[in-house]
């Protein structure tokens, strides 16, 4: 069965007495069960409203969301509707998302409760098998939040995501709040679960580099747009679109090396009036005229590489962008 | 003459469940115009041991130590004089500009402000100085930029504002603590470009802590790698990066993802760092080091001098291979 589909998804957030904020545009993503998607892209891009939008926190505007075959519906007050239990949610910050005042224990056990998935007796034998799965002893249930690190905090986090036997799980920048060796462990932890429990999960991250060894598929977002989906190793190695090669650019290696990392100009344009055209030409340093007035689509280039970008074509070999070819383009009479 | 001395810094806070060690004897120098890097993970001293030397702990914490800045020892400073020099000769910054700057008050009062009271500015002087600073930090239009609040700027605009107030003054040494941790890869590249083009171009020291080693290893000329309050290794920046040879330090360079290498899954160091109230005997890390003997739990290494490098961790495995 299908995992989470989400196709041309728009979510607009009204503002009083001024035009709307399209936060995102447009975006298809496809999470299939067993398989980490990636979404990267720059704080303000929509990553993180589009994974809300995916488990039905916001409304979109147009577009459908469906798992498991069936709609997801915006979340109203009262439950999650039961086919969509097994999506599940992990927010970045384990010390909010987490209470305070209550067990890790209890919080693990209400998810079990709530949705009738172990009886009283069968509840402390699956909260410690929940807890094994992420890998925290079984004496961890009797602690409380602040008694344990941010990465342990974060396992707990996704112990309580996995009560509920989940098919897909939505990650909201789990990592970006750990240290280098615990985000390394939850990354890890990721990539088992993933493949022992055959989940879906979906990886919303600023950060391309921890992304590259976690995911399978990486989606480049940009301004509310998919910019480029690829194999998370193929999009490294040879980037389509001059966004993604710039976000793999600014990353520094820590190699002792001294290389600079590059910097990309410009900011994100305010969602609420995007740049005509290409979206991200104002900071493209191979843009040429067509990209100033023509948005391009998102097609598909090679078996799971597509790309939104006026330098690449269908049938043509995969060519990294360079200036070459943009002048060969913005020839007057230059093949479309 | 080193620009800053630090000789055994020790810092003990007060919690509500009793006094914790945060720094625990620290000795780093800072040379005029270097990068000077500060490594490790959070709760590992880093900031402590920085806030100490500005007088900004809370009142409660006892300061041992000594730490000679341009002649003088910030530590035992009278409050009137140390303030005086912080701000500045000494300026800082944070990690994250959304705090640091007031977000009531407009650019041009955070950028004069300090520039009047420190160097006895009048109005004038102090703002076409602060339009100067701002266009150092590359901010577009410096002149509009003074009327604005910080609300209306990007988190990159607002940390490089962040620098340009710190800079104002002309300080000899800026601290600055996390700089681009807040902020996008894109926009981080483009602080740390500037952070290298201030020091090239005026001669400004830095010291730069981070936990990102990447962000080190673009900049830093020598790094000191932290651990529970202690130095494990510190030396240039190649050979500290690019050979580690304290096992921590190699822990850390591991667990990163690494744009080239093809491996996953990433090499994590077991286990969770050490809460200062709960640091191991022996060496701190030995708990969680794949190389430790039993004489690791027993006495503290000292940070000896090894080929260059100083290096707390008396079996050396890089010299003595894989563990045993």
């Amino acid at each position: 069965m299908s995992g989470l589909e989400l196709t041309d998804v728009v979510v607009e957030y009204e503002r009083r007495g001024l035009p709307p904020v399209r936060a995102v545009a447009g975006a298809s993503l496809d999470v299939q069960r067993g398989a980490i998607v990636g979404l990267v892209g720059e704080s303000g891009c929509g990553k993180s409203t589009l994974a809300r939008a995916a488990v039905g926190m916001v409304a979109p505007h147009s577009g459908t969301i469906r798992f498991e075959g069936q709609e997801v519906k915006p979340l109203t007050r009262g439950a999650r509707p039961h086919d969509q239990v097994r999506l599940q949610m992990v927010f970045q910050n384990p010390f909010s998302s987490l209470n305070p005042r209550r067990r890790v224990g209890e919080q693990i056990g209400d998810a079990l409760a709530v949705l009738g998935l172990a009886s009283r007796s069968q509840r402390a034998t699956r909260i410690a098998q929940l807890l094994g799965q992420v890998g925290l002893p079984e004496a961890a249930a009797r602690g409380y939040p602040h008694q344990f690190s941010g990465g342990q905090r974060q396992r707990i986090a996704i112990a309580r995501a996995l009560a509920a036997s989940p098919s897909v799980i939505v990650l909201d920048e789990p990592l970006a709040s750990l240290d280098a060796s615990a985000q390394a462990q939850i990354a890890n932890l990721l990539v088992e679960l993933a493949r022992e429990l055959e989940l879906g999960l979906l990886l919303i991250s600023h950060d391309l580099a921890i992304v590259r060894h976690v995911a399978d598929t990486v989606a480049v977002m940009y301004l509310g747009r998919i910019a480029e989906t690829a194999p998370a190793r193929e999009l490294w190695a040879k980037p389509l679109h001059p966004y993604s090669e710039a976000l793999i650019g600014a990353v520094p290696h820590a190699d002792g090396s001294g290389t600079m990392p590059e910097a990309l100009p410009g900011e994100v344009p305010d969602p609420s009036r995007p740049p005509p055209g290409c979206r991200f030409h104002p900071r493209c340093s191979y843009a040429f005229d067509r990209c100033r007035s023509d948005e391009p689509a998102l097609i598909g280039l090679a078996p799971a590489r597509s790309a939104a970008c006026w330098l690449q074509r269908p049938g043509a070999p995969l060519e990294a962008p360079s200036i070459q070819s943009a002048s060969r383009l913005a020839r007057p009479g230059a093949a479309q | 003459m080193s620009l800053l001395d630090v000789d055994g810094l020790r810092v003990r806070l007060q919690t509500p469940d009793g006094a914790a060690t945060v720094v625990d004897g620290i000795d780093y120098r800072v040379e005029p115009g270097e990068v000077f890097g500060i490594a490790g993970e959070s709760g590992s001293g880093k900031t402590m041991s920085v806030l100490a030397l500005m007088g900004l702990l809370p009142q409660a914490a006892a300061v041992e130590g000594r730490a000679v800045f341009d002649g003088q020892d910030l530590l035992r400073l009278p409050p009137s004089k140390l303030r005086r020099i912080c701000g500045r000769e000494l300026a800082m910054v944070f990690q994250d500009p959304m705090t640091s700057l007031h977000p009531m008050l407009s650019i041009g009062t955070q950028l004069t402000d300090h520039v009047r009271l420190h160097l006895g500015l009048g109005r004038r002087a102090a703002a076409e100085l602060a339009v100067e600073a701002l266009r150092e930090v590359r901010i577009p239009d410096p002149e509009s930029t003074l009327k604005a609040f910080p609300h209306q700027f990007s988190g990159g605009m607002r940390q490089r504002i962040a620098i340009a107030v710190a800079l104002a003054c002309r300080p000899k040494l800026l601290v600055a603590d996390e700089p681009t941790t807040a902020l996008d890869v894109t926009v981080q590249a483009g602080i740390i470009r500037l952070l290298d083009r201030l020091r090239n171009e005026s001669g400004l020291t830095i010291v730069l802590i981070t936990h990102d080693l990447g962000v080190l290893s673009s900049i830093a000329d020598r790094v000191a790698v932290f651990y529970a309050g202690r130095v494990v290794e510190t030396g240039r920046r190649p050979d500290i990066l690019g050979h580690p040879r304290h096992p921590y330090t190699r822990g850390l360079l591991d667990a990163l993802p690494h744009p080239e290498a093809a491996a996953t899954p990433l090499i994590a160091i077991q286990g969770a760092p050490p809460t200062p109230r709960h640091v191991p005997p022996g060496c701190a890390f030995h708990p969680r080091c794949a190389y430790a003997r039993p004489s690791c739990a027993e006495a503290i290494p000292p940070l000896v001098p090894v080929n260059g490098r100083a290096l707390a961790c008396p079996v050396d495995p890089l010299r003595t291979g894989a563990p045993s």
